[in-house]
């Protein structure tokens, strides 16, 4: 029986290789065959979760209340020291200094990423400011949310913070943040589904032992990750009902 | 239960004094200031309570707003932050809304132990296990100054008559 294994969508593009690496050598050690299905969009990757077909998912905070609450997931293991943090940034010349400078009728480019927009969103609050009285300017990616601040057709955007740091100079350098969360308590989340639940001890003693050999380490190097932390229920249980207090 | 804030702890001078009495019977006396504490940009202050309002756990950004060390607070009940400018009404509504199983949203005014306060838009659910309700998180957010404007003129007119007078220390 072959498995399915996807990725959130947000993760970057230069990351596909390393994921299709990262799947190989979970498919040696687990002696499984499992199948790597890539989304672009979180709106099919859902309509795939709801029908039952991933066995095992590196989630978006955002969706780990539907996978743990409604379709029987287990919390394996979480990126180590790697929270998902955002940023609002404006164009550098822009005259808005702090939040609480952006208007209503404000332009705000974002990706779908839908942990990022919810900070985001809450972040831009002490301005008055909602979904109700700003206009959304739908990026496919980073790069092209920086593009829309660049060209004039956003005010601001809602960056992931990694996501933002690795820009290239040259944008950055055109760019200004006025605000960053420190949330600390929202990640990403490895979980294993009702198929592969039974063997998610398994799944997480060979997670955890990845940063032990050089090829474990380059493979985590290639996902821009530093190693497996585990990840117990109840700790899961705490960032959904953080992500609903949110949202 | 919780003792006299004392005057040695009020940071800035001239205090009010009131004497507050919490739903559990304990009360003692509360000295605060005019001192307004901004809300720390880009953070979350999140606390969670046993069923009947116990702190069980505080973040970071909960200790430093607070004034209280993690060691104070741990185990101390949640009203150790409440204002006499909150009305009793407002935490009616919170119970209530948690009783019925539901999200509670609103505006709260805190009271540091150094006196001064902080005004916090505050989110509570309570936290289901396994279908049992076991505590209740609370995660606050930075407030607009629209919104804290709105509510400073509110507030003072949802007293219950002979509510604020019974503060007198
Ligand atoms: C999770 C949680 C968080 C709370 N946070 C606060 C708070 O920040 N400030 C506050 O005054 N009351 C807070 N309360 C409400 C208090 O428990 C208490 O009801 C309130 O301070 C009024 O005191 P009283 O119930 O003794 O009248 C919280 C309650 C819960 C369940």
């Amino acid at each position: 029986m072959t498995h399915t294994f996807t990725v959130s969508p947000d993760f970057p593009p230069a990351r596909i290789s390393g994921w299709f690496i990262f799947n190989t050598w979970l498919q040696r050690r687990l002696e499984a065959a499992i199948h790597l299905e890539l989304y672009d969009d979180f709106v099919r990757q859902r309509a795939d979760i709801a029908a039952g077909k991933i066995d095992l998912i590196y989630a978006n905070p955002y969706d780990a209340a539907l996978l743990v609450r409604e379709k029987g997931f287990v919390p394996v293991a979480r990126p180590r020291d790697k929270a998902d943090e955002a940023i609002i940034a404006v164009p550098a010349a822009s005259a808005v200094q702090h939040v609480e400078d952006l208007r209503p009728g404000a332009r705000i480019a974002s990706t779908d990423d839908p942990d990022v927009r919810t900070m985001g969103m809450i972040m831009i609050e002490p301005a008055d400011l909602s979904a109700a009285n700003t206009a959304a300017v739908a990026c496919g990616n980073y790069v092209l949310v920086a593009k829309a601040l660049l060209s004039g057709t956003a005010d601001a955007g809602f960056f992931l913070k990694q996501s933002f740091e690795e820009l290239s100079e040259v944008t950055r350098r055109q760019l200004r943040q006025i605000v960053e969360s420190h949330i600390y308590v929202v990640h990403h989340a490895l979980m294993a589904g009702p198929r592969l639940a039974p063997r998610r001890d398994e799944i997480r003693d060979a997670l955890l032992g990845m940063d032990q050999d050089a090829k474990g380490r380059d493979i985590l190097a290639n996902l821009g990750l530093a190693g497996w932390d585990e990840l117990d229920e109840e700790a899961t249980e705490f960032m959904i009902d953080l992500m609903d207090t949110l949202t | 239960m919780l003792r006299d804030m004392e005057p040695a702890d009020i940071a800035g001078g001239a205090f009010k004094e009131a004497r507050l009495t919490y739903f559990d019977g304990a009360s003692r006396i509360v000295r605060y200031t005019d001192v307004e504490v901004p809300f720390p940009e880009g953070r979350l202050i999140v606390s969670c309570t046993d069923v009947p309002g116990m702190i069980t756990q505080a973040n970071k950004a909960f200790v430093d707003m607070s004034g209280y060390s993690k060691e104070e607070l741990i185990g101390a009940p949640h009203y150790i932050l409440r204002h006499p400018d909150m009305p009793r009404a407002a935490f009616k509504g919170l119970w209530d809304t948690l009783a019925r199983g539901e999200k509670w949203t609103g505006y709260v005014k805190n009271l540091r132990k150094d006196g001064a306060y902080y005004w916090v838009f505050a989110t509570v659910i309570g936290n289901v296990r396994k279908g049992n309700l076991v505590g209740y998180t609370s995660v606050r957010r930075k407030p607009s100054r629209t919104k804290i404007d709105e509510c400073a003129k509110l507030y003072p007119t949802l007293f219950a008559p002979g509510e604020r007078e019974a503060y007198s220390p």
